[in-house]
């Protein structure tokens, strides 16, 4: 039966991150063309016009970013789209949105690097630089989808994170989940969250734009509101005037990482499979964790217990989830597409209950499932 | 003077955030009066400017007045306004940058946003040096000018500012001094009043570096030097090259009519839902 507003699709990655974005509420697109996540702006220059949206092409990708972050402080849903080398210019207005607290949502298609290194082929080497691209101390979010279904569902949990914490959220996607197709069913009427930034109910003369809340998040005023205040990249007081006082500055860091640390749960999203009574546990991210899928039900076939930790939210890093897994297998394996940045974060928590092994590959290929079998063997 | 503190009290964050961050004698705070003044003229709300600036002392400026303010990374000012132009169209945008900010890091926003002839008014303070870091010379600062990075003498050549805004696009662009502020504020307020990228390049001086360094004495001399070597638009056309040689000109330098950015935006979106046929 058909339902009213019901559509399969055949989605690419990238397009599912465009209809994710525009179930979210997101209005406004500032971008620059690169190659792998070029689509999602080519989309939405034509999507965004048909719903009273604006998409811009900016000269660059530090432009980008500055013009997303200036969109939502007017009070719009804002995002941008790059990859690995516009990734690097749009560091320093990443911090800037940070320390100002506000919305956004950066997607970083992965793809090989340094420098201009692979345009068109799949990598995972940006993770270390969402956690640490922008200098200064700083909390993110950076979320990772391995399946198109998820690439919607990310990118409006993308949205609703940026705008519950106040913080710029990236989405970490490889160049094989944004270029891939997949059947997924979108539905009008299907029932989901989205969640607004939290304007102020007080009346402007009482309105303390930073000031310290149980949640950490203070309440947003969008620019023309009648809350007149400022906002800057200089260390700020509650009332968002530059400080250089010790008792305000600490304050001030300390609430942006508590804003995040307190909320944990609600922001990191994983999948556990068949990990109860795994010997060997296999930890994945993107289209790692599908190969990865595949080798664990392969190794179940021939009677080896092995079991998958999907991870979903790369920053703030599971920790409680990986040390789960640490506790209850031998054997740990890490496959990704970099050198190791994922299982350096593993063995960081590892009390030394399990074995922390990596699988890593850098030719810009993917890992398969043999592969992830065969280093299985291996170790075990 | 009961007019100034009218002023004062109505548009700057005077129980906040003075005393200021400029050094006596600057040329900013004429150049923050002139834009008081004219926004005052023009008939704007506080609640409807949004005032966006980069980093160096001009990029301080927002903080003392009473609007929606926005004190971005350096040199990116105008793309941070661009969003806040673009998401919320009824606001008016008033960026102000230093020569760095709008030239050196910002250079490209700069063009681009004249280009575009988004409806922005960029009001640019031109001291020739970057004051904030202690005087390093800046792409407006003259060939064989001496600056803490340039202790021999400076070899590259200098922007002129409002020329370059003229090329790139932008439909309004004036040129004025610190020492002529009254004409400042007509200029602002012509600026204001333009739909479309409007620019004023404001002439100042920074005595406390650029000054010292070249042996230009203190900030009335530096502004006795304005007097002395600026020329009005109108008196420009009556002298000859050569007399104009060492001169600047200031006044409405260009003000012409091309489309909006906004505008042609609006038109997108009319083709886009199909209300309108391309």
């Amino acid at each position: 039966m058909k339902k009213k507003g019901r559509q399969e699709k055949l989605l690419q990655g990238n397009e599912a991150i465009v209809e994710g974005a525009l179930r979210a509420g997101c209005r406004f697109f500032a971008g620059y063309p690169i190659t792998p996540a070029t689509e999602i702006a080519e989309l939405l220059s034509v999507r965004l016009p048909q719903v009273d949206g604006t998409f811009i092409q900016m000269e660059d990708e530090i432009a980008s970013l500055a013009a997303v972050i200036g969109a939502s402080l007017a009070g719009v849903k804002s995002m941008t789209a790059t990859s690995g080398p516009g990734f690097s210019l749009m560091q320093e207005n990443l911090g800037f949105a940070v320390i100002a607290e506000v919305p956004c949502v950066i997607v970083d298609a992965m793809r090989g690097g340094p420098s201009t290194g692979l345009p068109t082929l799949p990598s995972q080497s940006d993770i270390m630089q969402a956690r640490w691209g922008t200098h200064g101390d700083h909390p993110i979010i950076a979320l990772c989808p391995s399946t198109i279904r998820e690439c919607y569902d990310l990118t409006i949990k993308a949205f609703n994170f940026s705008e519950k914490y106040r913080n710029p959220v990236i989405i970490l996607v490889d160049e094989v989940v944004a270029h891939m197709r997949e059947k997924i069913v979108l539905s009008d009427e299907e029932d989901i969250e989205i969640f607004n930034r939290v304007k102020p109910t007080v009346p402007p003369e009482w309105y303390i734009p930073y000031e310290d809340t149980p949640q950490g998040v203070p309440a947003m005023a969008n620019f023309g509101e009648g809350y007149r205040y400022h906002v800057t990249g200089l260390t700020h007081d509650i009332r968002g005037f530059p400080t250089s006082r010790p008792d305000e500055i600490d304050p001030f860091i300390r609430r942006l990482f508590r804003k995040i640390s307190q909320n944990f749960s609600d922001i990191q999203i994983g999948e556990f499979f068949q990990t109860e009574n795994a010997d060997i546990t296999i930890i994945a991210y993107g289209c790692i964790a599908r190969s990865a899928k595949r080798a664990v039900i392969d190794a179940r076939e021939r009677g080896v217990k092995v079991g998958l930790l999907t991870l979903n939210t790369i920053w703030p890093f599971m920790r409680a989830q990986v040390e789960k897994v640490l506790q209850t297998s031998r054997v740990i394996i890490v496959p990704e597409m970099n050198m190791g940045q994922i299982s350096r974060e593993v063995k960081r928590v590892n009390k030394g209950a399990a074995k922390v092994f990596t699988l890593n590959k850098v030719d810009g290929t993917i890992i398969t499932p043999q592969e992830i079998l065969a280093r299985i063997k291996e170790v075990s | 003077m009961v007019e100034v503190t009218k002023l004062i009290h109505k548009y700057l964050r005077h129980d906040k955030k003075f005393p200021h961050v400029w050094c006596p004698g600057c040329g900013i705070g004429i150049m923050l009066g002139a834009l008081v003044r004219a926004i005052d003229r023009v008939g704007y709300s506080k609640d409807e400017i949004v005032m966006v600036s980069g980093i160096g002392c001009t990029g301080r400026l927002p903080v003392y007045v009473d609007f929606n303010t926005l004190h971005t990374t350096h040199g990116r000012a105008l793309a941070f306004g661009t969003g806040v132009k673009l998401a919320n169209p009824n606001l008016k945008v008033i960026v102000v940058m230093g020569d760095g900010d709008a030239v050196a890091i910002g250079g490209n926003h700069f063009i681009h946003a004249a280009r575009r002839n988004i409806d922005i008014t960029a009001i640019i303070l031109n001291n020739s040096v970057y004051g904030m870091t202690g005087g390093q010379f800046s792409p407006t600062t003259p060939y064989g000018m001496k600056t803490t990075t340039t202790v021999y003498s400076n070899v590259e050549q200098a922007f002129k500012i409002s020329e370059l805004a003229v090329t790139a696009g932008a439909v309004f662009v004036a040129r004025g001094t610190v020492y002529h502020a009254k004409l400042l504020d007509g200029l602002m307020e012509k600026a204001f009043l333009k739909v479309g990228f409007s620019v004023v390049e404001v002439i100042s001086h920074c005595h406390t570096q650029f000054g010292r360094l070249n042996r230009m004495g203190s900030a009335v001399e530096m502004m006795q030097w304005q007097r002395e070597h600026a020329v009005t638009v109108e008196k420009a056309r009556q002298m000859k090259e050569k007399e104009l040689q060492d001169k600047f000109k200031i006044g409405v330098l260009v003000d012409r009519e091309l489309p909006v950015y906004q505008d042609e935006y609006e038109k997108v979106r009319k083709w886009s839902q199909g209300v309108v046929k391309k």
